[in-house]
């Protein structure tokens, strides 16, 4: 029996797993998909909210203030890229003047540092390419940026570092109150555990209603991105949003931490909480409205499209509560769910221990972790060494991003091992840039095959039956 | 490392570039190429059709490829394979990685620029709906299929008629795979008449031309497609959508040629051809870096591939022995429906081939050359298209009298 089976492996479920392992290596984490950050974690905006938008003494403002202050420090253990670029909320009327000022005000008392109103004349020495039409916009000096799914593998992959269990593919569909805890089952496969954290983003409604929750629902929120290549990446500087309406903050435009540049999200609720395509409408929505905040946009640039889906819950905050004994709720986490990550992790530890978990820090808890990205950021020198000793960090497979064969091969032998392309896509970005994956994934397959020990033709691009190819030609 | 000449790629336009130069007279040459082998992308290419021009006889991508690779071995010309460039500085510093000698540096005289191109992937086509298994372009299937023996899809829709996409069709049709259609955007092939002909009216393959991909469906693996007409500003019309079931996507929509190291170099590029701006000698804006094949323009045959890299080996040769001296004769100017010619910048007065491409289809047209207002060429065409790419010949005489130095490019129709 573990102590804790956490059920889902995004962001929120990754950084609660880890902040348990500092305790006790006895954690489960069950995740549905063939991969962690699949869900909310995988497409977002990458944001690190400064915490002015959420309406005051809410869960939200709470914790993605105390999320934003601890990102960095975390992000640097972890090994996850950070960038600390700032934002800007531009308005372009009256109206959103106003809407501006009291944000400000609401920043100031949520205890978000430098938060100030500025003029066109001031915006435009912060990003030269704002929109002709901006007047006015609130600059939030401490927003910032990061790889929201980095930090959900590199998390979940310091929680197995640290003795966690992590079972892919395992869809729960009952949950069963035993002596001393619960058994968590997906079809005949179980896990049982003292505590069980439900941190199963669209689908945590549906897991809370399995131990007879029912106190509130999630939907899912269509959100569509547009990526830009690379050479886009330092149009802006800051994360341009405008003016938030209830459907969320809006259109954004921001660099990534990897130098794309990022526009989207459009907001749209559907019912299908698995349905990730794009759409025409929703995509030209997102242009259109992204031209508007700044100037220049090259979507002659775009390298890729796609839908994040946000768990909205019912409540209109973020749904951590304990409804049954032993099981607690992290649910509803929409944005700034990324932003408050590290801080939700924290407090859920506080409520476990408040519910009887007796908690003492391990002193054997390996904290720091091997940035995924640690090669590209050596010296010419100690690439070299390196090169000697393992002469596969000099074999280029991926031309567009410079991934390594080496790279590679580390990401597939590091948890959370990847078992598909796009694993090693997220882990990599290998396949990621400009030609996304025309050159390369011919050798990714070979590598994953071979690594595995499986069939060229069972390599998928994400699990399931998401083949690549179908078995030999002719000839073979 | 030093070098006279590095030239950075392996593929046709390097090999044939390194022979050029070698024959005259450079010595100190050395090729860099990052795949596992001399080639470049004809290795892939099986198919025949090749050397026409250039050998007057038909070849297959890989055994055209043997006559340069066997040339390059002959004449002893150096080269590093698994070698990625991934740096070229202004002042001709190339730094490069293989697994022998991790990260070097060479220092390099002249340099020829030869990575080819790349083609354009999905997501810069924008195409709504789900992201399964099984969207491909061409060139990665071609891969799957003829070096790595595999088959990425059974019934496959097409979307594009570049030639990749054509010979695709062929390729997969002959491994067992049901080609339901290729659907081209424009009204015209993107592709050369004869591969129309070979590769899809000789398997019955239907060619839909106006039409497009509006929607992918599947979750897993690609289930189907959605096509639709388009009108004339190549717009979807609603109306006409219809469902192609389908296990795989296809695209053939365009290739770039492959130019991160030249912007590095801080070289600027033509924004039609994706290519850096050259003189007739295939020279860059930084004197002693040139560039051919692919990587400056897009080529429909690689007879011309290597046509060019002669040419821009030559003049490596040349700007080596310091015999190169410069001065500009005339920029040459387009009106649109000639998009681009290469060379944009002519600073020679001999005779120059000038390479161009229409950016319709033009029947009975006449390629008018203006040396200010003044007609110096003037040309009949039967027919002109985008994809296939034309030449006309300035000669010394034209390019020695000119009354000033701007040179027009027209279409007459």
């Amino acid at each position: 029996m573990f102590d804790f089976v956490v059920i889902g492996a995004g962001v929120v479920g990754g950084m609660v797993a880890r902040e348990l392992t500092k305790y006790t290596d006895s954690v489960c984490i069950v995740e549905r998909g063939s991969d962690v950050a699949l869900g909310a974690t995988r497409a977002n905006s990458a944001i690190v909210h400064a915490g002015y938008d959420a309406k005051s003494g809410s869960l939200k403002a709470k914790l993605n203030v105390r999320g934003s202050v601890m990102m960095e420090s975390v992000c640097r253990e972890l090994g996850v890229k950070y960038k600390r670029n700032g934002s800007l909320v531009v308005g372009f009327n009256d109206e959103d003047r106003a809407n501006l000022t009291e944000l400000v005000e609401r920043g100031k008392t949520n205890g978000v540092e430098g938060v100030a109103l500025i003029e066109r004349e001031d915006i435009l020495k912060l990003e030269p390419n704002i929109g002709a039409g901006v007047t006015v916009a609130l600059h939030a000096p401490t927003g910032a940026i990061v790889c929201p799914y980095e930090l959900c593998m590199s998390a979940v992959g310091s929680a197995m570092d640290n003795g966690a269990d992590l079972k892919l593919n395992f869809r729960v569909d009952k949950i069963e109150k035993i002596d001393d805890g619960y058994r968590v089952y997906a079809g005949e496969n179980f896990v049982d555990a003292k505590f069980v954290i439900n941190c199963a983003g669209v689908y945590s409604d549906e897991i809370a209603a399995l131990v007879g929750d029912d106190s509130f629902s999630v939907r899912a929120r269509r959100g569509e991105y547009v990526l830009l290549d690379r050479e886009c990446g330092s149009h802006v500087s800051h994360t341009i949003f405008r003016c938030p309406s209830k459907m969320g903050k809006g259109v954004l435009v921001t660099p990534t931490v990897d130098g794309n540049l990022l526009v989207g999200p459009s907001a749209e609720d559907i019912d299908d909480k698995e349905d990730l395509s794009t759409t025409a409408a929703g995509l030209a929505k997102v242009r259109a409205l992204a031209a508007e905040q700044v100037a220049g946009i090259d979507f002659s640039k775009t390298i890729t499209s796609f839908t994040g889906l946000r768990a909205t819950g019912s409540t209109g905050d973020f749904i951590i509560n304990m409804p049954k004994e032993r099981f607690l709720n992290l649910a509803g986490i929409e944005s700034p769910g990324l932003s408050s990550a590290p801080a939700i992790a924290e407090y859920a530890i506080q409520i476990l221990k408040d519910a009887g978990f007796d908690a003492s820090l391990r002193a054997d808890f390996v904290a720091e972790r091997r940035p995924a990205h640690f090669f590209s950021s050596l010296s010419v020198e100690e690439k070299n060494a390196l090169i000697k000793e393992r002469p596969e960090y000099a074999h280029v497979i991926c031309r567009c991003e410079t991934i390594t064969e080496g790279e590679i091969l580390d990401a597939i032998r590091t948890n959370p091992r990847p078992t598909d392309v796009d694993g090693v896509k997220r882990r990599t970005r290998a396949s990621m840039g400009r030609c996304q994956g025309g050159f390369c994934s011919p050798y990714i397959v070979e590598l994953l095959a071979k690594e595995m020990g499986v069939d060229y033709t069972a390599v998928t691009k994400f699990g399931g039956k998401s083949y690549i190819n179908f078995g030999k030609t002719k000839g073979e | 490392m030093k070098a006279d000449l590095v030239i950075i790629g392996g593929g046709p336009a390097g090999m044939a570039a390194a022979v050029a130069a070698h024959e005259a007279g450079v010595r100190d040459i050395i090729i860099l190429e990052r795949d596992n082998a001399l080639g470049g992308i004809l290795r892939q290419c099986i198919h025949n059709g090749f050397g026409l021009h250039r050998f007057g006889e038909e070849l297959t991508g890989p055994e055209y490829a043997y006559r340069y690779e066997t040339m390059v071995k002959e004449l002893g010309i150096p080269y590093m394979l698994d070698t990625m460039v991934i740096e070229v500085s202004e002042n001709k510093i190339v730094t490069a990685m293989n697994r022998e000698r991790g990260i070097f540096e060479i220092e390099a005289k002249a340099i020829i620029l030869a990575m080819g191109c790349r083609e354009r992937p999905k997501g810069a086509l924008g195409i709504a709906g789900t992201r399964p298994a099984g969207i491909f372009t061409a060139g990665t299937a071609q891969k799957f299929v003829n070096m790595k023996g595999y088959m990425p899809g059974k019934q496959v829709v097409i979307l594009g008629s570049g030639d990749i996409g054509l010979i695709m069709a062929r390729r997969m049709t002959l491994e067992g795979a049901r080609v339901m259609a290729v659907c081209e955007l424009m009204p015209y092939s993107g592709g050369l008449a004869r591969n129309i002909e070979q590769c899809l009216n000789d398997f019955n393959i239907p060619l839909r031309l106006s039409h497009t991909v509006v929607e992918i469906h599947g979750k897993e693996r690609v289930e189907g497609v959605t096509i639709a007409r388009v009108d004339e500003n190549r717009r979807p019309i609603k109306e006409s959508e219809e469902y192609i079931p389908c296990d795989t996507l296809l695209l053939s929509c365009g290739l770039i040629p492959e130019n991160e190291l030249t912007k590095g170099a801080g070289i600027s590029l033509d924004r039609v051809t994706g290519g850096a701006v050259v003189d007739g000698e295939r020279e860059t804006e930084i004197p002693g870096v040139f560039a051919c094949g692919n990587v400056l323009h897009v080529h429909d045959l690689v007879d011309y591939v290597s046509e060019e890299s002669v040419i821009a080996g030559q003049a490596a040769a040349k700007y080596i022995n310091g015999e190169s001296e410069k001065a500009l004769v005339a920029r040459i100017s387009v009106d649109g429906k000639v998009r681009y010619t290469v060379p944009q910048k002519i600073t020679e007065t001999a005779d120059t081939e000038v390479y161009f491409r229409v950016a319709n289809v033009y029947r009975d047209a006449k390629i008018i050359v203006k040396d200010g207002e003044r007609v110096i060429l003037s040309k009949k065409a039967q027919k002109l298209a985008p994809a296939e790419m034309e030449k006309v010949k300035l000669t010394s005489e034209m390019l020695s009298s000119l009354s000033g130095n701007e040179i027009s490019f027209s279409i007459e129709v």
